[in-house]
């Protein structure tokens, strides 16, 4: 058996677990790992400017492709920089695995130079963690990683390795186990099957359903077979942000996103239902309003492979515990063969109540906003037009804020991992590097980072990354010169007082500083310069394009549900509520 | 009302922490916690207490077995089940009335007095929470100096057990 150090081992076990690519940033207490890294080719490193990005960028992969993304980062700030990118992970259960570096054992608990408890500090935003005392185990605890991070609900591990453990004159026996069996761990579940049967026929009896897909039916590939339960059904589907592409968006079945700001159509249609058949959902806080008031003749079923989510906000009176893809292959399969079907009377009138919502309040029946006009352009007509000029087909990552809601509303995702967003957590930096990664595994497909001149500004020394390993990815930068959704609040609860989300004249002429890092520089003022720049921009394959477009800084993101009100509770515009 | 709940960990470093975690990110009080290794040095077993309503603690169980570390979890207080703590007192004993007074007392509680100066007592009591309780309710008058409780320990009466 082949004698390898620790540092070697780390690097040959991240091959033999499939790991391709990891993104990451050197410091004393990993340079042993890097040394190891530098003596091999099969795991490519790609060096960030700022860990946040590391373990974004990671991440943005991995939503991109499903496998479990990696970054590597050195002790104490190394660690603590890259944890706002493995909470974000966390909360939006993608898989990762950061391994961090550890000032050796010996000092452990010293107060040593760039010393944190990497553990302690990760502990409540990580799915598990370990701290790698011996050489002899770093290959077992990577590969209990990354079986940790993809399994059951998936989220990221943390791997806190000492820098004596990766000694490159201790040298032990290499083995990649074959397989991981954990006693405490078992995580695969088919759901109960007496179970998902009564939650069929309830499914098959509904008068007015409506089917609720989350993030989770993304992350577990399931979309395929949600698309097949619609089809048999002909049922209303809406998604959640984090499920934007679990279904079609531009097919009719789809009522559009629901929650703070979904469809009228779809968060009326929810609150109206008899029947919610929510899969890999998990009834948060900004999709059902007020908890009491929330669907008050609907009965729950709801899919989750995580038992924790199961009846935690809304209690399910069909609970189904098991992964998206078996539960909803075993449901296609008995509705398939029930000797019942839809009662399709019902559900034709269901439908007619449906569109009437749409024809009364339904942002892609009509245009619910004032069109742009010259120099004054909306940020809803910008999100429409990327939509046109990449044909509904780029990837598209973005930052947090109005941009985000204008993009989950009007770019119409119909594929499942299209779409790319930190939902959970609500990390603004976010998307550029997550665009990183997505670039990174489709060198040849449009990448499009929403953003704001807030959020890009959180972390754009990333665009020297792009530079460094020719990620040609598009920013389009819907720039208000202002915090756009802390300024409507502001404006809706605060009287207009714009607390601190105004830059006054400060900030950076970003055509000069994308052409600083190399990159192409462009900025819209005028709403007839849209069409053909955008057209520019995607057509220059080869280089980051940064397009900083003046939108209109008064705009508002509707629907907004009302604070403490049910779930069709909305304000459609700045004077308009629903009934 | 008192729950107490059984889990059966990997005996790894930093699993403690996790459940401690746990119950502070979540909102959730611990009324009282003790730990050590089974039989099986690989095992810990953990057993606290805490409250809340029927729903509260299925989330409370739920969440405990999402940790990595856990094996098994079981809400003792759900069925038949032993329940035991045990309690050290030191406690004033100066003069022979209230030496004689605090052995009756100790041999009603069926304590048994460990420790002894020409000022103190010290007794060690072992039963339900309870018990306990109502031993310090009795000694109120003569005032304790220090006590010390374990925090519950406890086991399902007849043949279920907690096993790997």
């Amino acid at each position: 058996m082949e004698l390898l150090s620790g540092g070697d081992i780390i690097v040959r076990a991240l091959r033999d677990a499939g790991v391709n690519f990891v993104w990451g940033y050197p410091g004393g207490a990993a340079l042993h790992i890097y040394d190891a890294i530098f003596r091999q080719d099969d795991v490519h490193h790609l060096l960030v400017r700022h860990e946040q990005a590391a373990v974004h960028a990671a991440d943005g992969f991995s939503r991109a492709t499903g496998q479990v993304g990696t970054a590597l980062v050195t002790s104490g700030p190394g660690a603590t920089n890259a944890i706002t990118g493995i909470a974000t992970a966390y909360m939006d259960s993608i898989p990762l695995v950061v391994i961090s570096g550890q000032v050796p054992l010996t000092k452990i608990g010293q107060d040593a130079f760039q010393e944190t408890d990497m553990v302690g500090v990760s502990r409540p935003i990580v799915k598990h963690s370990f701290l790698v005392t011996r050489a002899e185990d770093i290959a077992a605890t990577i590969a209990k990683a990354y079986y940790i991070a993809s399994t059951g609900r998936p989220g990221p591990v943390v791997v806190d390795i000492p820098k004596d453990v990766t000694d490159p004159n201790y040298k032990v026996a290499y083995q990649f186990p074959d397989k991981v069996v954990m006693r405490s761990y078992q995580p695969s579940s088919r759901g109960h099957k007496g179970q998902i049967k009564r939650a069929a026929k309830v499914l098959l009896d509904a008068k007015r359903p409506v089917i609720y897909a989350g993030g989770g039916v993304i992350i577990d590939n399931a979309s395929e077979h949600l698309r097949e339960l619609v089809r048999l059904l002909n049922y209303p589907v809406t998604n959640t942000l984090m499920g934007l592409g679990a279904y079609p968006g531009s097919d009719s079945l789809f009522v559009g996103m629901l929650g703070m700001h979904g469809t009228y159509e779809a968060n009326a249609a929810m609150h109206d239902a008899d029947v919610i058949f929510a899969v890999g959902a998990r009834f948060d806080d900004r999709v059902t309003n007020d908890l009491e008031k929330f669907c008050p003749r609907a009965t729950i079923i709801h899919i989750d492979v995580d038992p924790t989510s199961v009846s935690k906000n809304i209690e399910a009176h069909i609970p189904i515990v098991g992964t998206c893809s078996a539960v909803l292959r075993e449901m296609v399969s008995i509705i398939k063969q029930a000797p019942q079907s839809p009662d399709s009377v019902a559900i034709d009138a269901w439908w007619t109540q449906i569109n009437q919502w749409r024809a009364e309040h339904g942002i892609y029946t009509q245009t619910r906003y004032e069109p742009s006009a010259g120099n004054l352009i909306k940020p809803q007509d910008v999100i429409k037009m990327l939509y046109e000029v990449t044909e509904g087909k780029a990837y598209v990552t973005s930052d947090v804020g109005q941009h985000q809601m204008f993009a989950a509303q009007y770019y119409l995702f119909d594929q499942p991992r299209q779409w790319i967003n930190s939902g959970g957590l609500g990390t603004m930096g976010f998307g550029l590097p997550a665009a990183m990664g997505v670039q990174l595994a489709f060198p040849d497909a449009h990448v499009a980072c929403v953003t704001g001149e807030g959020s890009i500004q959180m972390c754009i020394q990333e665009l020297s990354t792009c530079t460094q390993h020719q990620l040609p990815i598009k920013i389009i930068n819907l720039n208000n010169a202002a915090l756009g959704m802390v300024r409507q609040w502001q404006d809706m609860n605060y009287s207009s007082r714009y607390a601190e989300s105004l830059y006054e004249d400060s900030l950076p002429d970003f055509v000069a500083l994308a052409e600083a890092y190399g990159h192409v520089g462009m900025r819209i003022e005028h709403i007839d310069e849209l069409a053909p720049k955008m057209r520019e921009c995607f057509a220059l394959k080869d280089r980051v394009v940064f397009m900083d477009i003046c939108v209109d800084r008064a705009e508002h993101v509707y629907p907004m549900q009302v604070p403490g009100g049910s779930m069709r509770e909305l304000w459609l515009n700045k004077s308009e509520k629903t009934q | 009302m008192k729950r107490i709940i059984s889990v059966l960990m990997e005996n790894e470093a930093g699993a403690l922490s996790r459940v401690v975690g746990l119950f502070s990110q979540r909102g959730y009080n611990i009324d009282t916690l003790t730990v050590a290794p089974t039989d099986d040095e690989t095992l810990s077993r953990l057993t606290l207490t805490t409250g809340g309503d029927d729903r509260m603690i299925e989330q409370i169980v739920k969440q405990l077995h999402k940790l990595i570390d856990t094996v098994k979890v079981i809400e003792l207080s759900e069925g038949a089940h032993i329940e035991r703590e045990l309690m050290i007192v030191k406690i004033k004993a100066s003069t022979s009335d209230m030496r004689a007074e605090l052995k009756r007392c100790s041999d009603i509680f069926r304590g048994h007095i460990i420790d002894v100066t020409a000022a103190t007592y010290t007794i060690q009591l072992v039963g339900d929470s309870d018990k306990l309780d109502a031993f310090i309710g009795a000694l109120v008058d003569v005032g304790t100096m220090e006590v010390v409780r374990s925090g519950v320990v406890g086991i399902s009466r007849g043949d279920k057990f907690l096993h790997v």
